[in-house]
């Protein structure tokens, strides 16, 4: 059987020739990911403002119009009304009320009592209320998390490797993060508790990359210790390309096939993590490495380590 | 060279059938399941509410009616103590102001002994000193009780633990519901009830405290002051509860909540809604002596602090049975007697967040998350035939064998899958052929550089091994960290996650090792395709 081979053999792409090209073009997209989340905002959940939301599928289409119209005559706030999934199925999500936490969740029980009475056939299928309080300390955990997973894997990877690389993958990971939740401004997206999950993934995800071609460099810069860094960042990404591609495009392959075909609700944690593959794939290859040679890695620097234990290296007098 | 011992063949299939096995008890019918010997594993894969469906409340105690319960609680403790007590000391204008109990002491010679007495009934916390209550005397005749910070903060852990239990008991009064009722941080009740898509019900019956007291009416009272909210000493100012005013009861409580045996909803002679009680022996007893000594004067029936009615007693009431009326309708006179039947909660909670899924919409996600899950496994599996061959087939058996081997092991630790937890399994299925991937395209770079296959074989799956174990590592401190931080869904994704890197290095490393040595060793192949 003749196999496929998505990369073909002495496959030899000059990937840091587009170096430049690549930093401009990640910066700008870096910088206006994070305009568009300063300008635009997040579409934050309940989860994270607080608030009530309602989810029904109803018997046919309704117009969003009358429907806002009957929730406004129960004096809950403003209702913001939206499709969620297909064209019979809405979610109305109303801000939380003034005043003490334990009314909050009356207000839950009055849209479903309206909704039931207006419309025959209605199911109400799902119903959530988060106080400010709760959704604060939720909001606040979630950025702790992503923060700290950020923070964690820089540090195993400064001890595992040099320091260079700590900071090389941090800065991927910032791109990468930024990037995605300029992408959540852009679409307007809504996030909820499921989408600091989606990031907690891509910071893991977005590394496994990261590592695998930060480990062959470290192979190879033990192996060719007189190849110039560049070429020998080239030669270890052309070396690990193939694996690249192929992981990569198994994992968006699972994700693309759940986005396709699976439940509403998990739309947004599977585009995002979809995304952040993506991203994740580029990013070890254009920001991981290059940053390597930015920081001044130079083909010895995992010599001195070594000359210690490995005493036939004759130091240079 | 490229070889597998024959003991570490056995442990890996032992290590596998064994994760199969545990695994088949959550894919089959729950009924069929029941019906196994003992000796089979049972033990089910939790499935979370926005997949079973159901309701989850998370509860927070209200800190002011915690602090408030405790002074009332302190007021009837104290009382009791220096009427019984000997020598009795008679205390007058007893009252709650400010966060503390104070009292006079009408004779002030006693008042050192009050004191002292005081000082007895307070508990010391632990080794620092500090008692829970601080004892102070004011004016020469007066004793001031204030609640100390660590002992106020034991009794709201009491009362949580307490609560926790009554709450339980309200929904679940049969105790056969798999209901989830726990405390959650220092000041908060997580509850989870599978199958009910409605939580009025449910928040009707944790939102009322039920402290049912019985009191006299004070019939000295000025009916001017009364209306100005003004009581007599050592009486109190309570509202009706259906808002028809005001009525000044005795502050002594005749009889309360805490001795009741029973509670059940019926009807009186004229139809209308109900709660028929029954008292246990002391209370039966004081309620019978009682109602004895203040014939044809009316007591009154308060619950949480409003009164519900104030009959006029007739006659003795001997037999410790009573009936409590008020405007109830039969649904509400029936959540009054579940509430009382479970005893009162020690602090009143209020509902910070609410999540209700529909069964039918949990239905409906398990089956598009479970079409989805096995469509990517197949795309996966697909890729990897496509690109190595024969390799790819081990990969793919490795693949499957982990998918069960994650939902053996969820059975066994007893985890929940929530939704997201699927998209973390999806997410494993595309990225635990990343082992395999690693050590296929090394091997592919191994043949090329001109290594012999078997040689070739054995480096791959050397060289591949720190990659893999970084690679996964970094992995780890993610979903480490999500469950660490996490609430429900992110939890529910991490768990899928964790339980996948170990399985998918276990199974991508060792068996895919072992499936390829065995090859190697019957078959002999002079050349791979790889």
């Amino acid at each position: 059987m003749k196999l496929l081979k998505l990369v073909p053999d002495n496959t030899n792409i000059d990937f840091m020739k587009w170096r430049n090209i690549a930093l401009i073009l990640s910066i700008i997209a870096t910088v206006g990911s994070l305009v568009l989340v300063g300008v635009r905002g997040l579409n934050l959940g309940i989860d994270f403002v607080g608030g009530q939301v309602v989810r029904a599928t109803f018997a046919q289409p309704v117009n969003i119009e009358d429907l806002r119209g009957k929730v406004a005559t129960l004096n809950v706030g403003e209702a913001s009304i939206q499709e969620f999934g297909d064209n019979k199925t809405y979610q109305i999500r109303l801000p939380k009320p003034e005043g003490p936490d334990a009314a909050a969740n009356q207000v839950v029980t009055a849209v479903r009592a309206l909704i039931i009475k207006d419309y025959p056939g209605v199911k109400v299928t799902a119903g959530e209320s988060v106080s400010g309080k709760v959704s604060g300390e939720l909001a606040w955990d979630g950025a702790l998390a992503i923060g700290l997973a950020m923070l964690g894997i820089a540090i195993y990877i400064w001890f595992r490797f040099e320091w260079q690389f700590g900071v090389g993958a941090l800065v991927t990971l910032f791109h990468d993060v930024a990037m995605v939740l300029g992408f959540f401004a852009l679409t307007q997206l809504q996030v909820d508790l499921n989408i600091v999950a989606a990031f907690l993934a891509i910071v893991g995800y977005s590394l496994n990359d990261t590592v695998v071609i930060y480990d062959r460099i470290r192979e190879n810069l033990r192996k060719y210790r007189k190849m110039e860094i560049v070429s020998l960042l080239n030669f270890s990404l052309n070396e690990t390309l193939s694996r690249t591609i192929v992981t990569s495009l198994s994992i968006m392959l699972a994700l693309a096939v759940l986005l396709a075909l699976g439940p509403d609700v998990l739309f947004g944690l599977t585009i995002a993590i979809l995304l952040g593959t993506f991203i994740g794939t580029y990013s070890s290859i254009y920001i991981s490495s290059p940053a390597l040679v930015w920081m001044g890695l130079k083909p010895d620097s995992f010599i001195k380590a070594e000359a210690d234990e490995d005493v036939t290296v004759a130091k240079p007098v | 060279m490229f070889d597998f011992p024959r003991w570490k063949v056995w442990a890996v299939t032992l290590v596998i059938l064994a994760g199969i096995l545990l695994a088949i008890p959550s894919l089959l019918p729950k009924d069929q399941v029941e019906r196994w010997p003992a000796w089979l594993p049972s033990a089910r894969i939790n499935l979370g509410l926005d997949i079973a469906g159901g309701s989850q409340l998370l509860l927070e105690a209200d800190l002011a009616d915690a602090a408030k319960q405790r002074l009332q609680a302190k007021e009837e403790e104290v009382t009791t103590e220096l009427r019984r007590g000997e020598p009795r000391i008679q205390i007058g204008d007893v009252s709650i102001s400010g966060g503390k109990l104070s009292f006079v002491v009408r004779d002030p010679t006693q008042l050192d002994a009050a004191f002292e007495r005081m000082r007895t009934l307070s508990q010391p916390q632990g080794l620092t000193g500090t008692r829970d209550w601080e004892v102070s005397t004011m004016d020469g005749n007066r004793i001031v009780l204030t609640p100390t910070e660590s002992g106020s903060k034991q009794a709201l852990k009491d009362s949580l633990t307490v609560a926790r239990d009554v709450v339980r008991r309200r929904i679940d009064p049969g105790g056969t519901k798999e209901i989830t009722v726990i405390n959650q941080g220092d000041r908060r009740i997580f509850v989870q009830v599978p199958g009910v898509e409605d939580p009025e019900a449910l928040k009707a019956l944790i939102g009322q405290t039920a402290r049912l007291e019985f009191k006299l009416v004070d019939l000295n009272a000025d009916p001017n002051q009364v209306a100005q909210g003004r009581a007599p000493p050592g009486s109190q100012v309570l509202p009706m509860v259906d808002g028809t005013g005001r009525i000044a009861v005795q502050r002594r409580v005749m009889v309360s909540g805490d001795q009741l045996v029973k509670a059940t909803q019926g009807f009186d002679q004229d139809g209308r809604a109900v709660v028929d009680i029954s008292f246990n022996t002391a209370g039966a007893k004081r309620f019978g002596r009682v109602t004895q000594e203040n014939v044809n004067k009316p007591f009154a029936i308060i619950l949480d602090d409003k009164v519900l009615s104030a009959p006029n007693i007739n006659e003795p009431i001997l037999g410790g049975r009573a009936q409590i009326s008020g405007s109830f309708t039969v649904e509400s006179a029936n959540q009054l007697a579940v509430s009382l039947a479970s005893g009162k909660l020690p602090v009143k909670l209020n509902v910070v967040e609410e999540r209700t899924v529909s069964a039918e919409l949990g239905r409906d996600s398990i089956q598009a998350g479970t079409v989805a899950s096995i469509f990517a496994t197949l795309a996966v599996i697909g890729l990897m035939i496509i690109t190595y061959g024969r390799f790819g087939i081990y990969a793919s058996i490795a693949l499957l064998v982990n998918a069960f081997m994650i939902l053996g092991i969820m059975a066994v630790f007893n985890a929940t899958l929530t939704l997201p937890g699927i998209a973390g399994f999806v997410l494993t299925i595309g990225a635990a052929v990343d082992a395999n991937v690693l050590i296929n395209e090394r091997i592919r770079e191994e043949l090329r550089r001109g290594r012999r296959m078997l040689d070739a074989l054995e480096t791959g799956y050397k060289e591949a091994s720190t990659a893999i174990f970084d690679a996964n590592i970094t992995n780890t401190i993610a979903a480490a960290l999500m469950m660490y931080f996490g609430s429900g869904p992110i939890r529910g994704f991490a768990v899928v996650l964790l339980i996948g890197i170990i399985t998918s290095v276990f199974t991508a490393v060792n068996f895919t090792r072992m499936m390829v040595s065995l090859w190697v060793k019957s078959k002999r192949p002079r050349a791979i395709n790889i």
